[in-house]
């Protein structure tokens, strides 16, 4: 995820000091990872740097200098071109469960195990998830939904495997 | 252009409806079966008038008693015959006893050879009985051997009783009327075929009617069968591009499909039924297979009208049924059915039946086609008013148990269908009620009641005149089975002896046997008795004056008679009339055995009032088999407290017979349909099951939605057979009463099918409640 | 072997269709207010193990025991008074009764126990008012939608307080966002009255809504509880 982008995007509804910024990514976007004070007033120091945003103003106060930044239009033209750009789709072509499937096989150990054990893991987070849907809001509704939706692609994937597990094993026996 | 169009749309539902794989290939059979019965019905019902008058014409070509006064003379081309019918157990035989005077003595009809003395020709049903181990006992009665079969030119029935049998010295009998001299068989040249009385007309028109019209209403109810299915088929034709008529004709073309084949297979079961007819007897009656053919017309009739109707009520049927290509839609609510229009059946036809009113009796004719029009339309009007009756009283049925509350809620949401099912037999039972009551109203015209005194004797037996009186007597106390015999000899004495026409009856027996046909104050052996009051008593008084002179057996000249005078002696006692066991009251004069002339004795003939043990069975055989080795010409009557007239016996036997098919008919294809009904609720049935629903439960739902709609047909079929039963006793000038044994019965049968069709419906409906049905996998 | 506390447990259940072998030597417990989710490739018995344990299906040889009394023992007649009594049911489609209403439907179970019908009625209500499907009351079911419908099929499944409520893919024939919401409503119900809950579905989502799952193949079962 595009850090600038996203609080390029943020300034666009108007200026904000450092501390406000941090705090509106965090309760919209953060869920799991809060940004770090540094992150910020380095990705801000950038953005100034290349001229889309400008500071609207200091605070002098108590603590650390409080600059409020303000969107410029070329900051404007670059948000509008970022959501503009599809995201390329993930590949997923490096899974490091096929190969943990194939070492398996080939040192005939038991892959339906790994297979089992992973399957138990992931469903464990799918109830987590999907505890946590059942109590947040929509916006956690959505973001967990988003998840699961990838879990269960893996868990198809996971069941696919091993109904082909014996067909797979004579493949990598070759 | 139009029509192309049409048959276009028509080729491709037939081809759809052989084309459907096995599921369409059940569909269109089921259809075949259901209008294939009907069509085998409708072939046989039509082909029973030309049997019938095919076996008439052959009764009458075997004619061979003319009843004329004139009297053949012997000549080389005249036979004798005796009529030497017989009863064995319930079954008639037709006998003739036969002597053929000359080489040129006419054959009856079948016979190819005259069959010597002590010789018989027999018909091949009478031959198999005789040969079997049941006729032991009809055995004794024959001693003749059988030389030759009776061919069927000579039978109205295959399975018809009747035989030749040579005899000699029938020509001493030739005056007493159940000899005659013939010289060709057939009717008499004045003879008149027995015109059937305008009642017996309108009868038999009913009949017909009450039986083709459940037909009728049941093919219409047969090429709906599989209806859900086809729906979904319809949907999918619309999918790819059908209109919504398109669908309707294609709808029709696979109705047609059934329809066709129906009328391949209703042509194979008519063939076999026909086949089977010979091996058939119902009451003493037998159809020859070849005698059973329809005529052409009605056959035509039969083939394109089926055909027709079926396309013609398929699309009646789809007319409130929006064909969408995603499925079918019933138009959710369905438009109230309205009651006017339903009634104006019924009311047409009472309107036409009712100028009829009173016309039996006096110059007794009716218009047919305002007879069978009234009669169709009031019949149709209950199939009219019974979706309607069934629908207003189904949407205020309410509470009850779950098995009542899921029937009725079924029948809410389709009482068409189930009205539709049951139409058949409501139209099948109303006018089975209305012909009852019109059996029962008229029956007293055509039966009459006797006058036997069944306590006294349940037998009568008339011998030939030259058996002694005695050894008749004595003979048939003997006889296994009878409990008393009252033998007496009969005859008459006239005034002159060449003149019989001023005449007086005359008995002769024991004191104790003349107490049976009078009452005698004192008796002795040698009194002699008058019998006063009555009719004959001034006339007996007259023939007793002492010293007048009468004569037994007066005859005219020319006819052999056994003539003997008695000169009246003084002393003759008088005696009241009594009514004999036949309810007979007698007149004229009684004498002991000793008082009678010894040459008199030739002119009586020995009549026996028997008494029997009903608890020895066959006893009124042995009887029977003792008269005929008394006397072969020799005739035994059983004593009934009431006869039905001949004509309407079959008649009432054909609307029996028919009723019972037709109501066997529907109670099929009701049961066809409820087993499709089941089969496609296979999986409700199974998710019901799963949650512990009572098999009991589901049991009595089915045999409620059953029985709802029918009972409901049968409070209507009531209504309108009692109705229609009034309207036509009116018409035959009958009063009006209710037969509420006939109404009994007749809605006992019609609740018996529902009955069935539940309990045969019941093994698939537990089948099909078997878990099996949640399986999806 | 029985899992102390378990309310219903199978083991070494056998049941075979003719030839093909539906269950061989399945195991399954469940405690009350326990969901656990069956799972397993198409074919491969969860339905089958779910009508054993029903009491639907009689299995060839195993035992299960409900509540401590062995199943097998039961007449048809007992077996159906505990479907009626003590479990409900849930399938994925083709249960409710097309020709009574939404609430007939709801009210049929009690019914057949011999409630009267407005007491039962009543019942229906409150349970249809927790499924949020109350105002479908006079409707029939063909005239609401499937979420809607699948939803007085729940509230039909739990109108008798079961103990047991057996679920058959009761999503299957939904979009994801009426199963999860019929998913949430079923689990949520069945929690607050602690009646176990069998779920047999193919789709993982709807089994995250369980506690434990049982995966099922070729007519083995495996808890995955002990896999971990």
């Amino acid at each position: 995820m595009s850090i600038g982008h996203t609080l390029l995007g943020l300034l666009e509804s108007g200026p904000r000091h450092g501390y406000d910024l941090k705090r509106a990514f965090d309760e919209k976007f953060g869920h799991d990872r809060p940004l770090h004070y540094g992150q910020v007033y380095s990705t801000m120091s950038r953005l100034l740097k290349n001229g889309l945003v400008e500071v609207d103003g200091i605070e002098a106060g108590g603590g650390p200098e409080r600059k409020r930044y303000a969107i410029t239009d070329a900051g404007i033209t670059d948000v509008e071109r970022w959501l503009a750009t599809p995201e390329a789709p993930e590949p997923y072509l490096q899974s490091t469960l096929y190969t943990k499937i194939v070492l398996a096989l080939l040192t005939h150990r038991d892959a339906a195990d790994i297979l089992d054990t992973q399957r138990a893991e992931h469903l464990r987070m799918m109830r987590i998830l999907t505890d946590r849907k059942r109590k947040g809001d929509l916006a956690d509704q959505l973001i967990c939904d988003h998840a699961l939706f990838h879990l269960e692609a893996d868990l198809r994937w996971l069941e696919l495997t091993a109904a082909r597990l014996d067909k797979l094993a004579e493949a990598v026996a070759k | 252009m139009k029509s192309r169009q049409w048959v276009r749309d028509l080729a491709m539902g037939v081809r759809f409806a052989f084309a459907g794989g096995r599921e369409g290939w059940t569909r269109a059979l089921l259809t075949a079966v259901g209008v294939g019965l009907g069509v085998a019905l409708l072939l046989i019902t039509t082909a029973i008038p030309n049997a019938l008058s095919a076996r008439d014409k052959r009764s009458s070509d075997r004619d061979d008693f003319t009843y004329s006064a004139k009297r053949l003379p012997k000549a080389d081309d005249t036979l004798l015959i005796a009529n030497a019918d017989t009863t064995f157990r319930s079954k008639d035989i037709r006998g003739r006893l036969v002597e053929p005077e000359g080489v040129k003595a006419p054959l009856p009809p079948g016979v190819a050879k005259f069959p010597a003395k002590g010789e018989m020709v027999a018909s091949p049903a009478l031959k198999k009985l005789l040969e079997s181990d049941s006729g032991k006992l009809l055995r004794e009665r024959y001693p003749y051997r059988i030389v030759a079969t009776i061919d069927k030119p000579g039978l109205i029935g295959p399975a018809e009783l009747a035989f030749y049998a040579g005899t000699t010295g029938l020509e001493n009998h030739l005056s007493n009327g159940y000899v005659e001299r013939i010289d060709y068989f057939g009717p008499s040249p004045n003879h008149t075929p027995d015109k059937l009385d305008p009642v017996l007309i309108l009868l038999i028109m009913i009949i017909f009617v009450v039986l083709l019209l459940p037909v009728g209403v049941f093919i219409a109810a047969a090429v709906r069968f599989g209806g859900e299915r086809r729906d979904r088929r319809l949907a999918a034709l619309r999918l790819v591009g059908a209109d919504g008529r398109m669908a309707r004709r294609i709808a029709g073309g696979e109705a047609l499909a059934g329809a066709l084949l129906g009328l391949v297979l209703g042509t194979l079961f008519f063939l076999a039924a026909r086949q089977s007819a010979s091996v058939l007897v119902v009451r003493n009656v037998s159809v020859f297979p070849s005698d059973l053919n329809p005529s052409p017309a009605l056959v035509a009739l039969v083939a394109v009208a089926v055909p027709a109707a079926a396309v013609l009520v398929t699309l009646f049927a789809l007319r409130g049924v929006v064909i969408e290509p995603l499925g079918v839609v019933r138009t959710a609510k369905p438009p109230r059915r309205r009651l006017w229009w339903r009634l104006l059946l019924p009311l047409g036809g009472l309107a036409l039946l009712y100028p009829m009113m009173g016309q039996g009796n006096d110059n007794g004719s009716f218009n047919e086609w305002m007879v069978i029009g009234g009669t169709v339309l009031l019949l149709i009007g209950v199939t009219a008013l019974l979706p309607w009756v069934v629908e207003a009283v189904v949407a205020r049925l309410n509470s009850g148990s779950v098995s009542w509350q899921l029937a009725v809620r079924r029948l809410q949401l389709s009482s068409g269908t189930a009205a539709r099912m049951v139409n058949g037999i409501a139209v099948a039972v109303a006018g089975a009620i209305a012909l009852q009551m019109l059996f029962a109203g008229v029956e007293h015209d055509y039966t009459k009641s006797t006058d036997n005194d069944l306590n006294r004797a349940q037998m009568q037996v008339s011998l030939r005149s030259d058996v002694p009186l005695a050894e008749v007597g004595g003979a048939l106390s003997g006889t296994k089975g009878v409990r008393h015999a009252s033998a007496l000899s009969l005859g008459s004495v006239g005034e002159k002896a060449k003149n019989p026409d001023n005449s007086l009856e005359v008995a002769v027996g024991s004191c104790a046997e003349l107490r049976e046909v009078a009452r005698l104050a004192s008796c002795r052996d040698g009194d002699v008795f008058r019998i006063t009051g009555g009719e004959y008593g001034d006339k007996a008084k007259e023939f007793t004056t002492p010293g007048r002179t009468v004569y037994f057996d007066p005859r005219y000249d020319d006819q052999p008679s056994h003539t003997a005078s008695w000169k009246v002696t003084p002393g003759v006692l008088t005696a009241e009339g009594r009514e004999d066991p036949t309810g007979y009251e007698r007149g004229g004069l009684l004498f002991t055995p000793g008082a009678l002339p010894a040459s008199a004795q030739a002119g009586l003939s020995p009549m026996v009032y028997v008494s029997l043990n009903q608890s020895v069975p066959d006893a009124r055989d042995y009887v029977r088999n003792t008269a005929a080795r008394l006397d072969p010409l020799s005739e035994t009557f059983d004593l009934a407290s009431s006869e039905t007239s001949l004509q309407f016996k079959p008649i009432r036997n054909g609307l029996f017979v028919g009723a019972t098919c037709v109501l066997v008919l529907i109670g099929a294809s009701l049961l066809v349909s409820q087993l499709e009904q089941l089969r496609e609720r296979k999986k409700l049935l199974s998710s019901l099951v799963a949650f512990g629903t009572r098999r009991r439960t589901l049991s009595l739902s089915v045999l409620w939605q059953t029985a709802i709609p029918i009972a409901l047909g049968l409070l209507l079929a009531s209504v309108v057979g009692l109705t229609l039963g009034a309207v036509l006793l009116r018409m035959t000038g009958e009063s009006v009463t209710i037969d509420w044994a006939s109404v009994l019965s007749m809605t006992g049968i019609g609740a018996g099918v529902v009955l069935a069709v539940t309990l045969l419906s019941l093994p698939p409906l537990l089948r099909l409640m078997r878990p099996d049905g949640l399986r999806t996998e | 072997m029985t899992p102390a506390g378990s309310l219903l447990v199978a083991d070494a259940l056998h049941k075979s269709y003719g030839p093909t072998t539906a269950l061989d030597g399945a195991e399954f417990s469940i405690h009350p207010g326990e969901v656990v989710a069956v799972m397993g490739p198409s074919g491969s018995g969860k339905s089958t193990l779910l009508h054993c344990l029903a009491g639907i299906v009689t299995p060839d040889s195993g035992s299960i025991l409900y509540n401590g009394r062995e199943m097998a023992t039961m007449s048809d007649a007992e077996r159906s008074q505990l479907r009626r009594s003590e479990f409900g049911f849930v399938f994925q489609f083709g249960q409710l009764v097309p020709e009574l209403t939404c609430v007939e439907n709801v009210a049929l179970p009690l019914r057949l126990n011999g409630t009267s019908r407005k007491a039962a009625e009543k019942a229906a209500l409150t349970w249809m008012e927790r499924l949020e499907v109350d105002d479908l009351g006079k409707k029939r079911p063909g005239e609401v939608s499937g979420g809607q419908g699948q939803r007085v099929a729940v509230a039909r499944a739990l109108v008798t307080d079961p103990r047991v409520l057996f679920a058959d893919e009761p999503t299957g024939a939904l979009d994801s966002l009426n199963g999860e919401r019929v998913m949430e409503l079923l689990t949520d119900a069945a929690r607050t009255t602690n009646a176990a809950v069998v779920l047999v579905t193919h789709e993982a989502r709807v089994a995250a809504y369980s506690d434990r799952e049982i995966v099922v193949r070729d007519g083995k079962s495996r808890d995955m509880e002990r896999v971990v």
